[in-house]
């Protein structure tokens, strides 16, 4: 139900980056990653993980954009690109944001009906 | 008297989104402003900026309601349809929910209960899809998640600063 942000990020883009952050170990990994890049070999090492799993885990990263592996270096270092994050973060805010505006004109648009509703009343009781 | 800070949005099972407000009016009316499309029209507008050019609302089981949102200064639009499942006035409305920009069907279950001289209003988006039910899990509204929100600003921060 939020507006903006789904005009801005796309829908598919989305579902990609909430799938990969889906995974503990993945966001581990993005954790990780966020102070600083790190090949498979010292990425496996914390989570005693094999290297195969952790490269596995890289992939569905990769594919939604969150790390970015330097395929001309020997150990194939990975590093984050937040910027997928920060599209993920914006559809949140918007989407909460949207509710508690909504909300706000709604506490005030009660408020007004309540006012004519006991008008209202007051009106029948004088006729009688 | 308003309650502004009653409102909270948490997600009670994996496939779930759920946004719950105080507000100080009796339930009948918190229900005829939810369900009546004139007043609907009045308040469901998210922030500043935008307008609700269509909200037709047939409130019956099977019958269907469309919303469609316009942005002042650009002119996006944006819609949004479903089809009224199970009504229990003033307590219970239970609907789809199709968005227009995106090929995906939610199911809203939005409670209505006393609470004081309020009424406590629940709303219970539950989502079909595995991704768009881990937009909300895992990205942060729940506090007690290892990822919080936060701890994904920091990251995001952190990396644009390196």
């Amino acid at each position: 139900m939020e507006l903006t942000g789904y005009g801005v990020a796309s829908p598919a883009h989305l579902d990609a980056t909430f799938a990969a952050l889906a995974d503990p170990t993945r966001r581990a990994i993005l954790a990780r990653l966020a102070s600083g890049e790190a090949s498979v070999a010292e990425l496996a090492e914390p989570f005693a993980m094999s290297q195969p799993a952790v490269s596995k885990h890289l992939k569905v990263l990769q594919s939604a954009g969150l790390i970015i592996r330097d395929r001309a270096a020997q150990r194939r270092p990975s590093r984050l690109d937040a910027r997928p994050l920060a599209e993920a973060c914006q559809w949140l805010a918007e989407y909460r944001q949207f509710w508690e505006s909504s909300f706000q004109q709604l506490d005030a648009l009660l408020d007004e009906l309540k006012t004519k509703k006991k008008k209202g009343k007051k009106r029948k009781h004088k006729k009688h | 008297m308003m309650y502004p800070d009653s409102f909270k949005m948490t997600t009670p099972s994996d496939r779930e989104i759920q946004v719950t407000r105080v507000f100080d009016a009796p339930r009948e009316l918190v229900f005829e402003a939810f369900t009546k499309p004139e007043l609907v029209k009045r308040w469901l507008l998210g922030p500043p900026g935008w307008s609700m050019p269509v909200c037709d609302i047939d409130l019956r089981v099977g019958g269907a309601y469309r919303y469609l949102w316009q942005n002042d200064s650009d002119g996006r639009e944006m819609g949004l349809n479903g089809i009224f499942r199970e009504i229990v006035r003033p307590k219970l409305l239970v609907a789809t929910e199709n968005p227009t920009w995106h090929a995906s069907e939610a199911l809203d279950t939005t409670t209505f209960v006393e609470e004081g001289d309020g009424t406590r209003m629940t709303i219970t988006v539950l989502y079909e899809s595995i991704q768009v039910r881990d937009a909300a899990l895992k990205s942060g509204m729940d506090r007690g998640m290892a990822m919080s929100y936060d701890r994904l600003e920091a990251m995001m921060f952190s990396n644009l600063a390196a």
